[in-house]
């Protein structure tokens, strides 16, 4: 409902970003997108979520996208005045055969044990919607959306006002 | 260029790995490589990762968690984690790994 009205809408501001897919580079993705949203005073425990969806998707586009070479990842992150915000990360790289199998719980390629599988699932827990869109030998998109809770404004004055009433 | 640094320390049997920083996909080799390597090298009775200095953790951390449990387990080896904050307790808890793994928190 609010979500479908801001997609239609202009987002109130945005951002992108190409990077090539270096591992070190996951750090820089999410604190990024990280300092962007700030502007929209979200709470701590969103700005770890938001942190943590980015660093799975970027790290899907490292480990899975560009497995044997280097390619671009792209994130848009996108505002609007509802406080809804919009990630977009991309990449140019194998794509996945079976998104469905990629987005179960615990769902692996890795035998080594070292992984968790539980990628596509802190994305899904983290975020209000995921959608992921892919073609083999074409890439992967993945659009994440979360709105934010609305900013608790501190207005000693009006508190004070409010406890005297109830006084 | 890492942020995340590990240092270990062994005593009474007792391995304990600190970690302070980030760990994600690109930090958590090197952090997998020393364990294991202190972890084959000391042969120790219990195995202790001290997450009180790690404030981001993404699904790699909880893959390095529970890699380090199962090797932990291989080599007749106590495994917790102490201290971690409530985003690891997060990550953890969507694959119901706060069941499995012991969790041992101090109050600071």
């Amino acid at each position: 409902m609010s979500n479908t009205k801001s997609e239609r809408k202009k987002p109130d501001n945005e951002i992108k970003i190409e990077l090539p897919s270096y591992s070190v580079n996951e750090n820089m993705a999410r604190s990024a997108v990280a300092s962007f949203i700030a502007q929209l005073n979200p709470k701590l425990s969103e700005i770890a979520d938001i942190k943590c969806a980015v660093s799975e998707a970027v790290t899907n586009c490292i480990v899975h996208g560009y497995k044997d070479s280097i390619g671009k990842i792209t994130i848009s992150v996108k505002c609007y005045s509802d406080r809804t915000v919009k990630i977009e990360i991309c990449d140019k790289g194998c794509g996945i055969a079976d998104i469905e199998k990629a987005r179960t719980p615990l769902f692996t390629t890795d035998s080594s044990g070292e992984r968790s599988g539980m990628g596509f699932s802190v994305m899904e827990n983290f975020m209000d919607k995921v959608t992921v869109k892919s073609g083999l030998g074409k890439g992967t998109r993945i659009l994440m959306t979360k709105k934010l809770s609305p900013v608790m404004i501190f207005n000693p004055a009006e508190d004070e006002k409010k406890l005297n009433m109830s006084l | 260029m890492s942020n995340c640094e590990i240092s270990m320390d062994e005593a009474k049997n007792i391995l304990t790995a600190y970690i302070i920083g980030d760990i994600d996909h690109h930090n958590a080799k090197p952090v997998r490589d020393k364990i294991d390597n202190a972890l084959y090298l000391y042969r120790p009775k219990e195995l202790l990762m001290d997450l009180s200095k790690v404030d981001f953790m993404d699904s790699s951390g909880l893959g390095l968690i529970l890699g380090r449990y199962t090797k932990a387990k291989e080599l007749q080896c106590e495994f917790a984690i102490l201290n971690p904050c409530d985003m690891v307790i997060k990550i953890l808890s969507l694959a119901g790994a706060d069941r499995i793994i012991r969790i041992i928190k101090e109050d600071a």
